[in-house]
């Protein structure tokens, strides 16, 4: 028996990302498609950073689950539309704000994108995932993975992260 | 080879290397911040530079793999800029040893990290679709390189006396090896006609405005570039990349074929 895309969809569904728990692949928009190929069924991803060490762990937990599962399925990394955050799921953010990370903004324009100065003049308020203040300051534009920086609530003082928009 | 892995071994070398050099201040950095952001940027360069390699051993087949490409080759078969592999301090030749100054390192990011903002866009239109889609990754990651690297040359060189004195210095010693972003390689020339690669030339007044605009802000003067041009992207390098290279390539040489 041929198992169907949409099985195959069903079986992947709740996935987790191995460095963030809380969140499914396919919230993540990491886990982008589900194909009839030309040997069978194929299941595309696409790696977020490009030196971020969780892809090889994402691709054995893909595998593995398909295996438990009984499917038969080819998982293929597809390096273009390159991956971005504007493709997590809302349920996905808000999954990340109840965990304590702060979720991305949408990622800016192209002709906004900062060339010639550091920042944006007036940098878009993060909002910190404990308390909900927009008084927040970041501390470092790179945190615990390559995903995230670093920032400070300056009401509750609570450290937390912030996905960053990719 | 053809110009296209010529070209691409050029662009990987360059990220190869500078994750290298980045990577030594994980577990020194000058702060806790700081350490995990150069290690962060170190792992998105070594990252680029695995796809690239891995584009390179899938046109040239016959066995090649990124590990033979990255662990296997010697100096004189590496492309990437000098610039890329002098150490972080000043100019030093041998054996010398000099201290890690962050000044040395936050400058050489932003003046690499100014150009491949600009060539990462710019290589995102390239006739070879796979490397425009390793552009197209790698130029969301540089824009953040760019904006750590300007904030902190930025808030160093107009900052106190000591580290404004050793962020002009830094940039003495490494501008002119700019200099050699702006002259062509055999490798750039027949990938820049085979529509893979982009004319740097064309790229110029943008990183020009980027630099003069930053190095403004930060109260440094920007020094007149003479003398030597270096040629590391034709495989003559100074004698710091085969330290490099032996410290990154042991481990792999000691225990070929290994798995781990």
């Amino acid at each position: 028996m041929t198992t169907s895309i949409e099985e195959t969809w069903a079986a992947l569904a709740d996935l987790a990302d191995p460095e963030i728990p809380v969140i499914s692949l396919r919230d993540l928009g990491i886990l982008r498609d589900v194909r009839a190929g030309a040997d069978g069924l194929e299941v595309v991803i696409t790696p977020t950073y490009s030196g971020c060490p969780a892809m090889s762990q994402i691709e054995d937990d893909i595998r593995s689950t398909l295996k438990n599962k009984g499917i038969s399925a080819r998982v293929v990394t597809q390096l273009a539309p390159a991956w971005t955050t504007d493709w997590m799921t809302e349920s996905g953010k808000e999954k990340l704000r109840a965990y304590g990370i702060a979720p991305p903004h949408q990622t800016p324009a192209a002709h906004n994108v900062v060339r010639f100065i550091s920042r944006p003049a007036k940098a878009e308020a993060v909002p910190c995932p404990h308390c909900g203040s927009s008084n927040t300051v970041v501390s470092s534009q790179f945190g615990s993975t390559a995903c995230k920086a670093l920032y400070k609530c300056q009401d509750c003082q609570e450290p937390f992260d912030y996905f960053k928009p990719y | 080879m053809s110009a296209a892995t010529d070209y691409l071994l050029h662009l990987a070398d360059n990220a190869l290397v500078l994750g290298q050099r980045n990577a030594e201040w994980c577990g020194h950095g000058p702060i806790l911040e700081e350490d995990i952001a150069l290690s962060n940027v170190s792992l998105d360069l070594i990252g680029q530079a695995r796809l690239l390699y891995q584009l390179v051993a899938s046109l040239q087949g016959g066995g090649a793999t990124e590990d033979k490409l990255a662990y296997f080759r010697d100096t004189g078969e590496f492309r990437n800029y000098t610039l890329l592999e002098l150490p972080h301090s000043g100019p030093l030749s041998g054996y010398a040893k000099g201290s890690l100054d962050y000044g040395t390192t936050i400058v050489r990011n932003f003046l690499y990290s100014a150009l491949m903002a600009l060539l990462w866009e710019a290589l995102e239109k390239s006739a070879n679709a796979d490397l425009a889609a390793i552009a197209g990754k790698s130029l969301k990651e540089v824009r953040y390189h760019l904006r750590h690297s300007r904030d902190w040359l930025v808030r160093l060189g107009d900052g106190t006396e000591e580290s404004h004195a050793r962020t002009q210095a830094a940039l003495d010693h490494l501008m002119p090896y700019t200099q050699e972003f702006w002259t062509s390689s055999p490798a750039e020339t027949a990938a820049v006609a085979a529509g893979i690669g982009v004319d740097l030339q064309t790229l110029k007044a943008d990183w020009d405005g980027i630099v003069d605009a930053a190095l403004t802000e930060a109260t440094l003067k920007r020094p007149l570039l003479e003398g030597y041009v270096s040629e590391g992207k034709k495989g003559l390098h100074s004698e710091h990349l085969g330290f490099l290279l032996a410290e990154m390539q042991s481990l792999a040489r000691a225990h070929p074929n290994g798995n781990w």
